[in-house]
């Protein structure tokens, strides 16, 4: 099992929510963040009081997918997600151990 | 004994002599001629003395209208002040703008109730020295303000109604101070510290302008020494509570973390609904101060929408032209330096010059709040000094020059006529008197001030500890919390 973490542009949460859907993913955790990468942030000036802001709103995306559908998911997830401009964000794969579903107790690939 | 009958023709003379004796008598108790009544009823239509026929009532229409702009002002404070502070400071201390307007409503009431109004516009005092600082004891707990009009500031207006709004007048003035010292000074520092001011500045101050027998006051005081003008307060209340912020806000020192840390509005769309209420409420601010619903206060509701939409719209521009985008608090600012600027002028002056002091409303008021503030450094958080100091001190002047006889008769009559006020505003130089009543509203200001800081901060202190102002003013003096998200 791996869990995909990606930090995408709020606005394209609905295209990659769908595209998720489209390769058998019924479920997932989002979470509003901030961050930045290369790209910058902005200046607001309130009466000659300059402020920059660092970070940009970003949304977490982490889903837990069995190992022989990860490429298939990273890519349908890096297409959806992608504008072709700077802050388009990144996608993490990490190992997971172990996994359960409360309800049932089911264990492993069974609990995705 | 024969009795002589009386001459018929003598007896008719001695019987008119009789009754022209008793006319006098007699008329003191008859009712007003229908002439008198007639002229009476005039009186109330032009805003005049209404003579024997209709003394000691008020008139319907300037009452209402009176009442109506006590109301107005009011709500420039509460809420709009309230909102259009609170929006400008960060979240956590929201509440403690709101309570401090609050607070001080209530304690300026019964200052003024107890005191205040008295020693405004009372006349006790008069004949020596002290009774062109201060009015008189006479109405010490409103002892004798009744309904019944006091002919020596309105003829048709009720008394009780002219003292609750000049009260509306004494409670916006110290809550405007909270600009400058906003999310460092103690609640109970803020009640003890505006106690003192209202007693040593405002309440003389008022009264050398608009007492009937103040100093300064050139309208309606034959014998003002200074025959300055001040329409609604440009001096009394925008010099007054400006300059007295800069002085505290310099005492109290900057906030904890300014310069570092980002101390931007936390609610611009409160900010903008505070503007809003202030320019509505500001009607009964400036045309209300014609104390009656005659031609001066429909002069005065006039070059108040013109000059402050002017000063709004061209700050706007200003910033377009200098930064690029015009932003929602350049326009805020704008209408209310164009309503600060407006105020002492707005009863004397025209369309035209209306025009010209909103685009200096705009102009001046810019540099003060984006560049002097940086250049020198202090700390004035909401720009009390900048806008209400500045704006006043400019509108006080610009009203030495722009003021004319022709919006406003008694420019040019009664007591004008006797303190020299008369032939400055027809002949030029009044700006010369406006600079002594600058100076005098200055120098009051910020001495006494300077002092009152001093003594409140030596006997309970000043700023809270600064792990109070890190948590934010709200839940520490205050135990809530302006707004619950989760």
């Amino acid at each position: 099992m791996k869990l995909i973490v990606a930090i995408i542009k709020p606005f394209r949460l609905e295209e990659v929510k769908e595209a998720l859907g489209q390769v058998g993913i019924q479920g997932m955790t989002v979470t509003e963040v901030k961050g930045f990468g290369r790209q910058k942030g902005h200046t607001e000036i309130y009466r000659g009081s300059e402020y920059t802001v660092d970070f940009l709103p970003k949304v977490k995306i982490e889903v837990a997918v069995p190992d022989e559908i990860t490429a298939k998911v990273v890519a349908s997830i890096v297409q959806a997600a992608k504008t072709g401009k700077i802050g388009d964000g990144k996608v993490f794969v990490l190992p997971v151990e172990d996994a359960v579903r409360i309800r049932t107790d089911e264990r492993g690939d069974a609990s995705l | 004994m024969k009795l002589r009958m009386p001459n018929p023709l003598r007896a008719t003379l001695a019987l008119l002599a009789f009754a022209l004796c008793l006319r006098p008598v007699l008329a003191a108790d008859a009712a007003p001629s229908l002439d008198q009544r007639v002229a009476a009823l005039e009186a109330y239509v032009t805003n005049g003395d209404p003579g024997k026929a209709l003394t000691g009532v008020p008139g319907p229409g300037h009452n209402a209208w009176m009442m109506t702009s006590a109301a107005l002002v009011l709500f420039m404070t509460l809420p709009g002040l309230a909102l259009f502070y609170g929006g400008l400071v960060r979240r956590k201390n929201v509440l403690s703008v709101l309570g401090q307007c609050l607070g001080i409503a209530g304690l300026v009431t019964i200052l003024w109730w107890a005191v205040g109004y008295s020693l405004v516009f009372g006349r006790s005092f008069s004949g020596g020295t002290l009774g062109r600082f201060l009015g008189g004891t006479e109405y010490f707990f409103l002892r004798g303000v009744t309904s019944a009009p006091n002919t020596d500031y309105a003829f048709w207006v009720s008394q009780n109604v002219f003292a609750m709004y000049q009260l509306m007048f004494a409670i916006i003035t110290p809550a405007l101070i909270i600009g400058a010292i906003a999310e460092r000074m103690k609640f109970s520092a803020i009640l003890l510290f505006m106690t003192l001011w209202m007693l040593v500045v405002y309440f003389p101050l008022a009264h050398m302008i608009w007492g009937a027998t103040g100093l300064m006051n050139g309208v309606w005081n034959p014998d003002a020494a200074v025959a300055a003008i001040d329409f609604a307060g440009g001096t009394v209340v925008h010099m007054s509570s400006g300059w007295s912020a800069l002085i505290l806000c310099l005492v109290l020192g900057p906030r904890v973390g300014f310069g570092k840390e980002k101390m931007a509005p936390h609610s611009m769309v409160l900010c903008m609904v505070g503007t809003g209420m202030l320019w509505v409420g500001w009607y009964g601010f400036n045309a209300g101060s014609a104390v009656a619903a005659d031609g001066i206060a429909a002069n005065a509701f006039t070059t108040t929408t013109i000059a402050t939409a002017v000063a709004a719209f061209t700050w706007g521009m200003i910033e377009k032209v200098l930064r690029g985008q015009p932003s929602i608090l350049g326009f805020c600012s704008g209408a209310v330096a164009g309503l600060v600027v407006i105020t002492p002028a707005t009863g004397f002056v025209d369309t035209t010059g209306a025009v010209i002091i909103g685009i200096c409303a705009a102009v001046v008021p810019y540099v003060s709040v984006n560049k002097l503030k940086a250049w020198l450094g202090y700390d004035d958080a909401l720009d009390t000094f900048g806008v209400h100091a500045v704006g006043g001190t400019l509108g006080a002047f610009l009203t030495g020059l722009l003021a004319t006889g022709a919006v406003n008769g008694n420019l040019t009559s009664g007591a004008a006529l006797k303190n020299g006020l008369g032939r400055l505003v027809t002949e030029g130089g009044l700006w010369h008197e406006q600079l002594k009543a600058i100076g005098v509203t200055l120098l009051l200001s910020v001495i006494a001030t300077f002092v009152l800081a001093l003594i409140v901060k030596a006997v309970i202190g000043l700023r809270p500890s600064p792990e109070v102002e890190l948590q934010g003013l709200d839940l520490a003096e205050h135990g809530e919390e302006g707004y619950i998200l989760d």
